[in-house]
């Protein structure tokens, strides 16, 4: 094969790609016409879902699927980070690390229906016994159950890519700092971790996609009601577990197209998300690739 | 290693297509295809599987959901579809040839709850409603304790479950609601799936069953055969005739057992027989009434005819072990005479 044919498959192989998006992207739209025109932006902003009177808005979900995201990102990212930083810079090799690295990347593993399962059984009575002292309706799942599950699926993403990226950081500006007189803390916190922050977002950005498209364990989590979350024990809906709950038996046109046009809004999220995340890691790594 | 498991997956597909031919080997040269609702699922798969060792005629039916079936059915891509809710007139436009129902068995929808001591209740439509519309919030509210003179009602928050997933049963569940409830009719209404005044969803039968079983106060609906299978708390509910009927194979049946339409078209909610169950549900088969449609052929038209015929008559004992009621006479009744109308090119298929 020579060189010309070898760019010639490289090129043919990344055309395809962007073809196949924006294919996705064409069909969401083009199945999405029965409200995406009639209703515009009225679809976003709408604070009802109801598939007899045909009258479709996202807010509700659209507030659940950030809300379920977000607060699970900020559960999560303490313990991810300590983990990351505890098996990229002290432990590296022992047998403790050993484990713990197959442990958390089981955790990357495990099917979301477990997730959804233990969820049940395991955080539900939990959050039950909460509401009951806090004297707010004991649904037990809600917004609250939801993120604190989707706080530990999201885990392995952000301490793996910590651990892997402060593995990067040369020994020799570690070395340079504690000859500087800087204890072992001073030197993570102070020289690897700057190092390596960009590395941090990307993994952030990871789990916050990972979070935002999450079906399974949030639909049977978050108690699938239309409405607008109003406090972390609230039931809500997310915009993936509306399509994944609804898509199968909705009877109208309508009805599928409303679906079709969460899709669109969820792949959206997501882009703005990416973008933003991008942006913010390339503003804070000042040009240079932190790896 | 390598070797092995190459040579172990080798075995395995060539032992596979070894097992597929066999069995194509076995049956007749003619299988049916459905697809549709998923409650009757269960019913289907033991009614075909037997109905291929008496016969040789292989159907292959998948429960991918009411409104699956009946796309394919549309799409033409399948023999029959399999529906929860027989089709409207204004729907019946869409399809470019008559589309006829034979219904198969019967099922209820059972209204299930969590009290401590698990006391016996009695519930009416309009207190159901009323319960599914936050109006009636506590267990101990006056509505629900003068239905239960007898029984301690605690001071409980009533939390209603329903199904988060559209469903067949969310469908008969509201219908029934929309037929004695005017106000339920004009806030909720009825459909696979409704938008919920107040309560919390949970994913399939055993979704709702397992909030209810965890939740002290909760309500839920779920269909007969689940609650048996798994021996839940179910309430008795009034009938249009005013009596307390307790849901089981016999009131079930007994609901369909009054006057049957020729189409078979009927929604057997809210039902005006003495003994019936008001929240019942039939589910039915859907196939084009003339059968020479694509390119197919006599034979696949008569063995579909012939499967059709099984199912509402020597099929039906299979129904009452797996709780579904089985038709009533009058319904038997009806179905032949549906059977018996269906042409291939005009001529009848079945005399």
């Amino acid at each position: 094969m020579n060189d010309k044919r070898y760019f010639g498959i490289l090129t043919g192989a990344a055309i395809l790609f962007v073809a196949l998006f924006a294919g996705l992207i064409l069909t969401l739209v083009a199945n999405s016409a029965a409200t995406l025109g009639s209703s515009g932006l009225g679809f976003i902003s709408g604070l009802e879902w109801n598939p007899v009177t045909l009258k479709f808005g996202a807010w509700p979900f659209i507030m659940g699927t950030l809300l379920t995201s977000f607060i699970a990102l900020a559960i999560s990212l303490p313990f991810s980070l300590a983990t990351g930083i505890l098996l990229g810079e002290y432990v590296r090799s022992s047998f403790v690390a050993k484990t713990a690295n197959i442990f958390i990347n089981l955790l990357a593993s495990i099917p979301s229906v477990v997730y959804g399962l233990w969820g049940l059984t395991a955080v539900v009575p939990l959050v039950q016994k909460i509401e009951t002292a806090a004297g707010v309706p004991a649904y037990g799942v809600g917004i609250l159950s939801s993120s604190l599950v989707l706080a530990i699926m999201i885990i392995p993403f952000m301490s793996s890519m910590t651990r892997e990226v402060l593995k990067n950081v040369p020994d020799s500006l570690r070395h340079g700092a504690l000859a500087l007189g800087a204890t072992r803390r001073e030197m993570v916190l102070g020289v690897s971790l700057p190092y390596v922050k960009s590395g941090i977002a990307a993994g952030v950005l990871l789990a916050l996609g990972r979070a935002l498209g999450e079906t399974m364990a949030v639909t049977m989590l978050i108690g699938n009601a239309t409405r607008l979350p109003s406090s972390l024990f609230s039931i809500g809906n997310t915009l993936a577990s509306v399509i994944a709950s609804q898509f199968n038996e909705a009877e109208s046109d309508v009805h599928r197209s409303a679906m079709m046009e969460l899709a669109l809004i969820l792949l959206l999220i997501t882009f703005v998300i990416n973008f933003a995340g991008r942006k913010i890691i390339e503003k804070s790594s000042g040009g240079r690739n932190g790896r | 290693m390598k070797i092995n498991r190459v040579g172990a997956a080798v075995l395995m597909a060539l032992l596979f297509s070894a097992a597929g031919s066999l069995a194509v080997a076995q049956s007749s040269s003619i299988t049916l295809l459905g697809s549709g609702a998923s409650f009757p699922g269960p019913i289907y798969s033991k009614m075909f599987d037997v109905y291929a060792k008496e016969t040789g005629v292989k159907v292959n039916y998948q429960s991918i959901g009411s409104s699956g079936g009946i796309k394919n059915i549309m799409d033409k891509v399948v023999d029959f579809g399999g529906t929860d809710s027989f089709i409207k007139d204004a729907d019946m436009m869409k399809y470019s040839a008559p589309i006829v129902h034979i219904p198969t068995v019967i099922g209820a929808v059972v209204i299930t709850y969590n009290l401590p001591g698990s006391p016996e209740l009695k519930l009416t439509g309009e207190l159901i409603a009323d319960i599914y519309l936050g109006k009636v919030s506590k267990w101990n509210d006056q509505a629900i304790q003068s239905l239960n003179p007898s029984v301690k009602l605690p001071n409980l928050a009533i939390m209603p479950v329903y199904r988060s997933d559209g469903s067949g049963t969310t469908f008969n569940f509201t219908a029934y609601l929309s037929e004695v409830s005017a106000d339920w009719k004009g806030k909720v209404g009825n459909a696979n799936s409704v938008s919920w005044p107040v309560g919390q969803g949970a994913a399939q039968n055993a979704g709702v069953a397992g909030v209810v079983t965890r939740a002290p106060g909760s309500i839920g609906y779920v269909e007969l055969a689940y609650a048996n299978q798994n021996k839940l708390a179910v309430a008795m509910v009034r009938n249009s005739s005013g009596k307390w009927i307790d849901p089981s194979l016999s009131s079930i049946s007994a609901a369909a057992a009054g006057s049957f339409p020729k189409d078979t078209r009927i929604l057997l909610v809210n039902t005006s027989a003495p003994d019936g169950y008001p929240i019942c549900a039939m589910t039915w088969l859907v196939v084009y009434k003339d059968q020479k449609y694509g390119n197919r052929s006599l034979d696949q038209a008569k063995a579909l005819v012939d499967l059709l015929w099984w199912v509402s008559h020597d099929g039906q004992k299979y129904a009452p072990d797996l709780d579904y009621a089985a038709l009533p006479p009058p319904a038997v009744k009806a179905v032949e005479d549906v059977v018996r109308s269906i042409t291939y090119g005009g001529q009848p298929v079945r005399k």
